[in-house]
C-alpha cells in the first residue's frame, strides 16, 4: 500500500512541456528520501488543462499543482510528501481558497464537465492493464460475451442514442445493425483515429490516457457485428498515442483479452494498427479505408456503403475514438442512463477541445445542450489580456462559426447544424477581435486546397477558385459581384462534390459570409480591414501630436518609407510601405498607427 | 501540394540497404503493408529519394508507379533529404490564430528559406505542419522532435541560435 500517489500528466502537451523531466526528477528525489515503498509515481493520460502543464496530482490530497517545473520538484518531495506540507505557492490559483484547498472538481473548469468518453484520462496509468481492470475494464466485454445476444448488444447500443462523434453523427447502433446484416466469411472493425482537424485533440487524448477502452470497444462491435478483426487507423503525428496503444494490445493479448476464444466465449478477436502519413482526407471514411489497404488515400462513391463493401471489399463498420470511447460505459450502465444526459435527439456528452484566444485551452466534456457562453465563459475562463470574444469556430475545415449573438444556443447536433455550423469532431476554436473572419476563411480554404485529393473536379478545381477569389479580397482588389460568385461557387462545390471533404469545404466561407459579411464589405467597399490582419489593407501611419521625431523608426524602416527631420513630425510614404510593422515595433511613443 | 523533388545525388550505405531489406521481407506478403515500409524507409534514409522507391517497389512487387503514387499522395513522405537541423512550424487552427504565420516567416526571413526547403548547407530546413496536438501550447514549433511551446515572434532568433554551431 502507498500512503501517497503523485499523478503526473503524460499527454502530447504537458510532455511537450517537459513532463518526463519532472518524473523523472520525483522518482530521484523520492528514492534520495527513501519514500520509494510509500509513494507511487504514475504517469497518467491527459487532464484536460493543457493550458497550465506540466500538471501534477498529490492524492490523497488532491492537491493539483500547476506549471511545475524540474526545479519545484524537491521542494514538492521535501514539502509535501516529506512533511505533509502542501506547496501553496504551486497551486492551480482556482484551487486555492482563503484557508483552505479546494479539490480539482469543484474549479470552474472542471465543475461543469462531466466525463465518460474521458472517465480515465489522467486517473489511471495508460500502460498498465491491471489500471484499466481495476476501474471494472473490460467488464463490459465480458457482459456481453456471456449475457447478451449480439442483437442485443446492439440494441441497447440504439436504445441509448449514441450519435457518431467524428462529425457526420450517425446514430452509432444503426450503423452496426447494417453491418451485422450483412453475410461474410469476414468482416471488420475499424477504429478512426485519424482526427486531422486542426485544432482537435480528443482522440489523442483518450489513446494517450486510455487505450484499453478502445480496445475493449472495438471487441465489443465486433462480437454485435460478427467481426473478428479490427484496424485501428492512427495518425502517426501522435507517436505517445501509437506506443501506448501497442502497448495496450500487446497486454490485452497476454491476458488473453484479444485473441481467440475470449472468456471462453467462443468469440475471436484481433486488432492491428496502422499508421496515417499525414493526408486530411485519409478522415473520410472509404478513404481511410482505401489508405489502410496501402494504397492513395481516396475516396470511393458510395453506395455500395462500408457495411457491405468496406475494408478489403468486406462488410465493415467504422467509428470514431470518442464513439467507441462510450460505449463500455454504455453496456455497464445501460442505455437509459447514457441517454438521460444531453438533449432531446443528441444523447450523452460531448469532448470539445478548447483552443485559440481562451484562457483555458485544453480538454473538456460536457453534457450535450451546454451553450457556448458557459464553455467559454465559465469553463474556460474568458478571452484573455482583456479582448472581446468574436466567434468560435466549430468542425475544423468542414464547420463553420458561432458568433456573440448566439453564444446561448445548447450546442447538439441540430441545433449547430440549424444555424449553418457542424458538431465536427470537437475542435472548438475561440477567436477575438484581432482575428478578420476572411483571414480565417482564406486560412481553412489554404487547407482544404492543399488536402483535396484531386479525385473530383469540383473539389480539386472549385476549391481553387474558392482561395483565388479570398485572396482577391483580402488584396482589396474585388467587387461586390464577386461576393455573389463566392457564394454560388460555395454552394456548387458542396453539391457536386464526391466526398466529406469537399461537400463540407465552403462551409467555412458560408458560415463567415453569414455571420460576418460586413467584415467582406469593409474588405471590398472601403479596402479596409477591420482587424488589421490582411497585410494589403492595413495602412500605417503617425499620428503628428505624438511623434516627437526621434529617427528611431526611420532608422529601422527596411523599405525607406519614413521621412523627416530630427525633432520633427515624421511620416510613411504609404507607396514604399511593405506593411511589416517595424516602426510600430519601434516607436516608443506610440505615434505610428495601423488601420 | 506539389512536391520538391531532390536533385542532390543519393549517398545510402549498405547498412541502410540491408536494413530496408529486412524489413520489406518481413511485409511482401501483405501488400497493404505498402506504407508501413515507406514510413520504415523515410525512417532509414530520412527521406524517399527514386533509389529506395525502386528498392521498396523491387521487393513487394509492386509497381513503381504506385509507390511514387502514394509518396506524393501523403504529405509525411519528404522525397528531398531534410537538414541535420529539421524546424517544423504549426499551422494548425490553434496556433495560426495565435500568430504562427508571422513566426514561420520570420524564420523563414533568417533562414533564408522558404518553408518546404533545405538551406544549400544542408544544416536546416524549414516546414510547416498541420496541427501536432500541443493546442494547448499554441503557436509551437518542433526543431527535430523537441516541442517549444508559446512562442513569440522575438524568441526565434534564440532558438536558432541554440542549433547553429
Amino acid at each position: 500500500m502507498y500512503r501517497s500517489h503523485v499523478l503526473v500528466c503524460g499527454g502530447t502537451g504537458c510532455t511537450s512541456s517537459n513532463s518526463p523531466a519532472i518524473i523523472e526528477a520525483l522518482e530521484k528525489e523520492i528514492a534520495d528520501r527513501g519514500l520509494q515503498e510509500e509513494i507511487k509515481v504514475v504517469r497518467t493520460g491527459c487532464f484536460g488543462l493543457c493550458a497550465l502543464g506540466p500538471i501534477m496530482i498529490v492524492y490523497p490530497e488532491g492537491c493539483f499543482y500547476s506549471q511545475v517545473k524540474v526545479s519545484d520538484v524537491p521542494e514538492i518531495v521535501e514539502e509535501h510528501l516529506l512533511k505533509g506540507r502542501i506547496v501553496k505557492r504551486l497551486l492551480y490559483d482556482e484551487t486555492v481558497t482563503m484557508d483552505d484547498v479546494k479539490s480539482l472538481q469543484e474549479t470552474d473548469f472542471y465543475k461543469k464537465q462531466h466525463r465518460v468518453a474521458l472517465r480515465n484520462c489522467g486517473v489511471i496509468d495508460p500502460e498498465n492493464i491491471e489500471e484499466y481492470i481495476a476501474y471494472d475494464g473490460y467488464m463490459a466485454l465480458a457482459k456481453c460475451l456471456k449475457e447478451y445476444t449480439p442483437q442485443e448488444v446492439i440494441q441497447i447500443v440504439s436504445d441509448s442514442g449514441l450519435r457518431g462523434r467524428g462529425g457526420g453523427g450517425f446514430p452509432t447502433g444503426k450503423k452496426w445493425s447494417f453491418t451485422a446484416a450483412n453475410e461474410a466469411d469476414q468482416k471488420y472493425v475499424v477504429c478512426n483515429a485519424d482526427e486531422g482537424d486542426p485544432g482537435a485533440f480528443m482522440d489523442r487524448s483518450v489513446l494517450e490516457g486510455d487505450p484499453h477502452c478502445i480496445i475493449e470497444a472495438m471487441a465489443i462491435c465486433g462480437y454485435a457485428t460478427g467481426a473478428s478483426e479490427g484496424y485501428v487507423y492512427v495518425r502517426a503525428e501522435y507517436p505517445i498515442a501509437v506506443k501506448r496503444l501497442q502497448i495496450a494490445i500487446k497486454q490485452a493479448r497476454e491476458y488473453g483479452l484479444l485473441g481467440k476464444n475470449i472468456f471462453d466465449s467462443g468469440f475471436d478477436f484481433d486488432l492491428h494498427v496502422r499508421l496515417g502519413a499525414g493526408a486530411f482526407v485519409c478522415g473520410e471514411e472509404t478513404a481511410l479505408m482505401t489508405s489502410i489497404e496501402g494504397n492513395r488515400g481516396e475516396p470511393r462513391p458510395r453506395p455500395p456503403y462500408p457495411a457491405v463493401k468496406g475494408l478489403f471489399g468486406k462488410p465493415t463498420t467504422e467509428n470514431n475514438v470518442e464513439t467507441f470511447a462510450n460505449i463500455p460505459q454504455i453496456i455497464l450502465n445501460g442505455a437509459d442512463w447514457f441517454a438521460s444526459m444531453g438533449t432531446e435527439r443528441s444523447k450523452g456528452t460531448k469532448v470539445f477541445a478548447l483552443g485559440g484566444k481562451i484562457r483555458n485551452t485544453g480538454l473538456v466534456e460536457i453534457p450535450m445542450g451546454t451553450t457556448l457562453r458557459e464553455i467559454i465563459e465559465e469553463i474556460g475562463g474568458g478571452i484573455p489580456n482583456g479582448k472581446k470574444f468574436k466567434a468560435a469556430q466549430t468542425g475544423g475545415p468542414s464547420g463553420g462559426c458561432i458568433p456573440a449573438s448566439l453564444m446561448d444556443t445548447p450546442i447538439d447536433y441540430d441545433n449547430l447544424t440549424a444555424i449553418g455550423c457542424m458538431m465536427g469532431s470537437g475542435g472548438l476554436i475561440v477567436m477575438d477581435e484581432d482575428n478578420c473572419m476572411v483571414d480565417i476563411a482564406k486560412f481553412f480554404l489554404n487547407f482544404t486546397v492543399d488536402e483535396s485529393c484531386g479525385k473530383c473536379t469540383p473539389c480539386r478545381v472549385g476549391t481553387k477558385r474558392l482561395l483565388e477569389m479570398l485572396d482577391k479580397i483580402t488584396a482589396g482588389k474585388a467587387t461586390m459581384e464577386d461576393l455573389d460568385k463566392l457564394e454560388d461557387l460555395c454552394n456548387y462545390i458542396k453539391a457536386n462534390s464526391l466526398c466529406g471533404l469537399g461537400q463540407t469545404a465552403p462551409n467555412p466561407v458560408l458560415a463567415t459570409l453569414k455571420f460576418f459579411r460586413e467584415e467582406y464589405v469593409a474588405h471590398i467597399q472601403d479596402r479596409h480591414c477591420p482587424a488589421g490582419v490582411c497585410k494589403a489593407l492595413t495602412v500605417y501611419s503617425i499620428d503628428a501630436d505624438k511623434c516627437r521625431g526621434c529617427t528611431a523608426c526611420a532608422r529601422k524602416c527596411p523599405a525607406d518609407a519614413i521621412s523627416g527631420k530630427v525633432k520633427e513630425v515624421h511620416t510613411i510614404d504609404t507607396d514604399k510601405c511593405i506593411k511589416c510593422g517595424v516602426c510600430m515595433e519601434t516607436c516608443k511613443f506610440g505615434a505610428v498607427t495601423k488601420r | 501540394m506539389l512536391k520538391k523533388i531532390s536533385t542532390i545525388p543519393f549517398r545510402g550505405t549498405p547498412e541502410q540497404a540491408q536494413r530496408l531489406q529486412a524489413v520489406i521481407e518481413a511485409c511482401k506478403d501483405d501488400k497493404s503493408q505498402l506504407m508501413h515500409v515507406m514510413q520504415e524507409a523515410q525512417e532509414i534514409y530520412g527521406y524517399l529519394p527514386y533509389e529506395v522507391q525502386v528498392m521498396i517497389a523491387e521487393g513487394m512487387d509492386i509497381p513503381l508507379e504506385k509507390v511514387y503514387g502514394v509518396s506524393t499522395f501523403y504529405a509525411q513522405f519528404s522525397l528531398s533529404p531534410k537538414g541535420e537541423t529539421n524546424i517544423s512550424v504549426c499551422l494548425g487552427t490553434a496556433c495560426y490564430v495565435k500568430g504562427s504565420q508571422q513566426i514561420l516567416d520570420k524564420l523563414s526571413e533568417l533562414l533564408g528559406i522558404g518553408a518546404g526547403e533545405c538551406t544549400p548547407d544542408g544544416a536546416f530546413s524549414l516546414e510547416a505542419c498541420r496541427c501536432i496536438g500541443a493546442c494547448g501550447l499554441a503557436p509551437v514549433l518542433t526543431v527535430n522532435d523537441e516541442v517549444y511551446g508559446k512562442i513569440t515572434e522575438d524568441d526565434v532568433a534564440g532558438i536558432l541560435a541554440k542549433y547553429r554551431s
